[in-house]
């Protein structure tokens, strides 16, 4: 897990730095804590969020003469708990074929990225794999996965663009059961959240999906950018209410954008979150440890 | 969710002392609530710090009008300030004024939307300008992502009667070799315009931010935009300052400006880069790119509401003509059961109530009330549901409906005869509502809406001075 702590760790680095200025020795007091609730408003947690947090961490330490490394172990911990309860690994069951993954998001996460990525990881682990290029309406989204699935040599079950993308989708599940694949992974044109037209095709595209088989979708996983600010809040509650998603998976981490985002929505939702991605390559999308990730955000204890 | 600043403020101001001039502490008080509506709305907390200082410093010791609160004096500046700091004066038009062809550059985030906004800014310079355009993709990272632009163009150019077209694609060249092309092209094949549509990079990515530095020396761009997601969050900064540092803005586009986020980003990109913000995307449709409004997104920062943003979003999704028949059969007094189906069909396609409410100037302390009472859409389904039950003549006649229809109807719904008579009182009270209205018994309506202390007051304030919405 070297590889995946240290890729966190230079991702969430510009917070790490801007954190640690903070941390000279010195008693704890409420100037400090208002500069650490500021720096964990500046990571996106919110600032209702960042204010909880530096509420239970006062109650611990306000007063104590601590070390920098004391105020990150304990504000780390902090945070971890919240995220811990979310840390969930993805795990297909093995009994059904397919285990259908239904790939939903606004515009722009990573969506068709991710579902190569992920295709790619189960290839690797000897599963077979079906993927449904269920962007139809995104200027060359179809091919995009396609070459995805040259990559991986994975079957794409993809039609015409602006086609019905529920109509693929069942296609897509009838062939992965004929042909007793392991993995069906749907991907969806993004959509924002607030279209309630766009909304409902989706909830389509389930609805038809279960005239084939009724378990399906298996999972619903949202796709959430990590450089999202407090809209992801919204993007996941409406999601949830309307597709009922399952799990989260959080991209684009590696940048300079912390996602803090991820503790408000753990908080909130409590949903799990299943992967997040890390970097460019396929074994960059990763489980998401709340440890690691908790103690990147306020910086490595360990070093 | 966010709770609406006015609201907010309009407590703080409730304490705020009349005429005289405004006290540092009155201000100070206002200003947290401000900083916090700006957080929500993902303004970067550093130039939070700054804009909360400025309005400060503007604010105290400023006279404070007759016939002015205190909190309207306040909200007034902080709006002001946000405008002015937005941008102000309005859109900035795109440098044209270089020989051609004109070399644009877009550069971005991964997923920002650069792609599209090349196409949607490809078709408007062909219709507004009547620019010839050359788009090329310079992506090599992504799969298929010039076969996106390559898609974009023809369907930009079958618009634009082939004024605007991509570069043919050559498999293995490199970003800076293809801009080179490009511009060659655009000299060799008399194109106005040649836009430039980068790889998606994160900020700190050494040499792809090397890359596109190279791509700008070998081309000078005339507008190198920096296309930004509005629901970026506090990340803003870093990304502005990066791109700022290391490639050079001159004006930023804000992308998916049609979703719910308060869009906050905004602000910190024109503070961080001090570009212009020169368009909004706004939708899907390649059509759909906007000069920036500064006021509009003021308000949406702020929590005041967009009311252009609601007409607009209320013309897209509603059915205009079926609307207007049923304002007409309300006027006339003849509302049935048929047209209050019609009406909740409407409401479903607007979205949900506490959505329609943030996106009205004034709404948020009927927003918070709302909220304590878990508003429920809900309900307006179960109506369709009971009603889908009643027969034709029920529907347009509803007072026919006794005990004996009434069992019939719940049974037939699956609800119970108690729903169905709140669904038939509520209908009642509704069209006792529209009688008055069609004999145009306004104020006695407004008592009846206001109830909650709302909408009446809005109405009131509608006519304030200066003609501003109202900010309490």
């Amino acid at each position: 897990m070297a590889g995946f702590f240290s890729r966190l760790k230079q991702g969430l680095s510009r917070s790490n730095e801007r954190i640690n200025a903070i941390f000279v020795k010195r008693q704890l007091d409420d100037n400090t804590l208002e500069e650490l609730e500021d720096e964990l408003i500046a990571a996106d947690l919110g600032p209702a969020v960042a204010e909880r947090i530096i509420t239970k961490f006062r109650e611990k330490s306000f007063g104590q003469n601590v070390t920098s490394d004391e105020i990150r172990a304990t504000l780390a911990e902090e945070i971890s708990h919240v995220l811990e309860p979310v840390a969930i690994p993805f795990i297909p069951d093995p009994a059904k074929k397919p285990h259908v993954v239904l790939v939903v998001g606004v515009n722009g996460t990573g969506k068709t990225t991710t579902i190569g990525k992920m295709a790619h990881q189960f290839r690797q682990e000897g599963k077979s794999v079906m993927m449904v290029a269920g962007d139809t309406f995104r200027a060359a989204a179809v091919e995009q996965l396609q070459i995805w699935g040259e990559r991986v040599n994975a079957p794409v079950v993809a039609g015409k663009q602006g086609g019905d993308a529920s109509g693929l989708a069942y296609d897509g599940l009838k062939r992965a059961t004929e042909e007793k694949t392991d993995i069906l992974l749907v991907d969806t044109a993004g959509r924002l959240h607030n279209k309630n037209a766009l909304m409902e095709e989706l909830a389509k595209i389930i609805r038809v999906m279960q005239k084939f088989d009724a378990s399906a979708p298996h999972n619903v996983l949202l796709v959430l950018d990590a450089t999202t600010g407090q809209n992801a809040l919204e993007q996941v509650r409406v999601f949830q209410e309307l597709v009922n998603v399952s799990g989260l998976v959080v991209t684009k981490l590696d940048g300079s954008a912390r996602g803090g985002i991820v503790v408000a929505l753990a908080e909130k939702f409590k949903l799990p979150v299943h992967l997040v991605g890390v970097g460019e390559k396929a074994e960059d999308l990763r489980p998401f440890s709340a440890q690691d990730y908790a103690r990147g955000l306020v910086g490595d204890t360990q070093k | 969710m966010f709770d609406q600043l006015s609201g907010r403020m309009s407590k703080v101001f409730e304490g705020l002392s009349r005429g005289g001039k405004l006290s540092e502490g009155d201000v100070s008080e206002a200003m947290r609530e401000v900083r916090l509506a700006m957080l929500e709305a993902d303004v970067a907390l550093p130039v939070v710090r700054s804009f909360v200082n400025n309005v400060k410093e503007r604010a105290v010791g400023e006279n404070v009008l007759d016939g002015v609160s205190p909190g309207q004096a306040v909200a007034k500046i902080v709006n002001d300030s946000l405008i002015d700091a937005l941008g102000g004066a309005g859109a900035v038009p795109l440098n044209l004024s270089v020989p051609a062809p004109i070399p644009f550059l877009m550069v971005g985030l991964q997923g920002a939307g650069k792609t599209t906004t090349a196409g949607k800014l490809g078709l408007r310079l062909a219709e507004r300008e009547r620019k010839k355009v050359l788009l090329a993709s310079l992506d090599v990272q992504r799969p298929a992502a010039q076969l996106q632009l390559q898609q974009l163009a023809e369907q930009v150019g079958a618009r634009t009667g082939g004024l605007v077209v991509s570069l043919p694609i050559v498999e293995g060249q490199q970003p800076v070799e293809i801009a080179r092309r490009a511009m060659e092209t655009g000299r060799r094949e008399g194109y106005d315009v040649v836009i430039l549509d980068t790889a998606g990079r994160l900020a700190i990515d050494e040499p792809l931010m090397e890359e596109v530095r190279q791509i700008r020396d070998a081309t000078t761009p005339a507008e190198t935009l920096l296309v930004v997601d509005a629901m970026t969050g506090q990340d803003a900064v870093n990304t502005a300052q990066a791109f700022k540092d290391q490639v050079g803005i001159t004006g930023v586009v804000m992308s998916r400006m049609d979703g719910d986020a308060r869009g906050g980003a905004a602000l910190s990109m024109r503070a961080v880069t001090g570009a212009p913000i020169k368009f909004t995307g706004s939708g899907e449709k390649v059509s759909a790119l906007e000069e920036f409004h500064p006021e509009r997104v003021a308000g949406r920062i702020l929590g005041l509401g967009d009311i252009a943003g609601l007409v607009e979003k209320a013309s897209e999704q509603l059915d205009e003509e079926e609307g207007e028949r049923v304002a007409k059969k309300m006027l006339a007094g003849k509302f049935d059961l048929n047209d209050y189906v019609s009406q909740i069909n409407q409401i479903n396609r607007l979205g949900s109530i506490s959505g329609i409410l943030g996106m009205l100037p004034g709404m948020g302390k009927i927003k918070e009330k709302l909220a304590g009472k878990d508003l429920d859409t809900s309900i307006f389904n179960r109506h369709k549901v009971i009603i889908s039950s009643m027969t034709e003549q029920e529907r347009r006649t509803p007072g026919i409906i006794k005990a004996s229809r009434k069992k019939r109807i719940a049974a037939g719904s699956g609800t119970t005869v108690p729903e169905v008579n709140r669904l038939l009182k509520q209908f009642d009270d509704m069209s006792t509502m529209m009688k008055r209205l069609s004999k145009m018994d306004l104020p006695s309506m407004m008592r009846g809406i206001g109830g909650a202390g709302g909408l009446g007051d809005m109405f009131k304030g509608m006519g304030g001075p200066g003609g501003r919405p109202p900010f309490g």
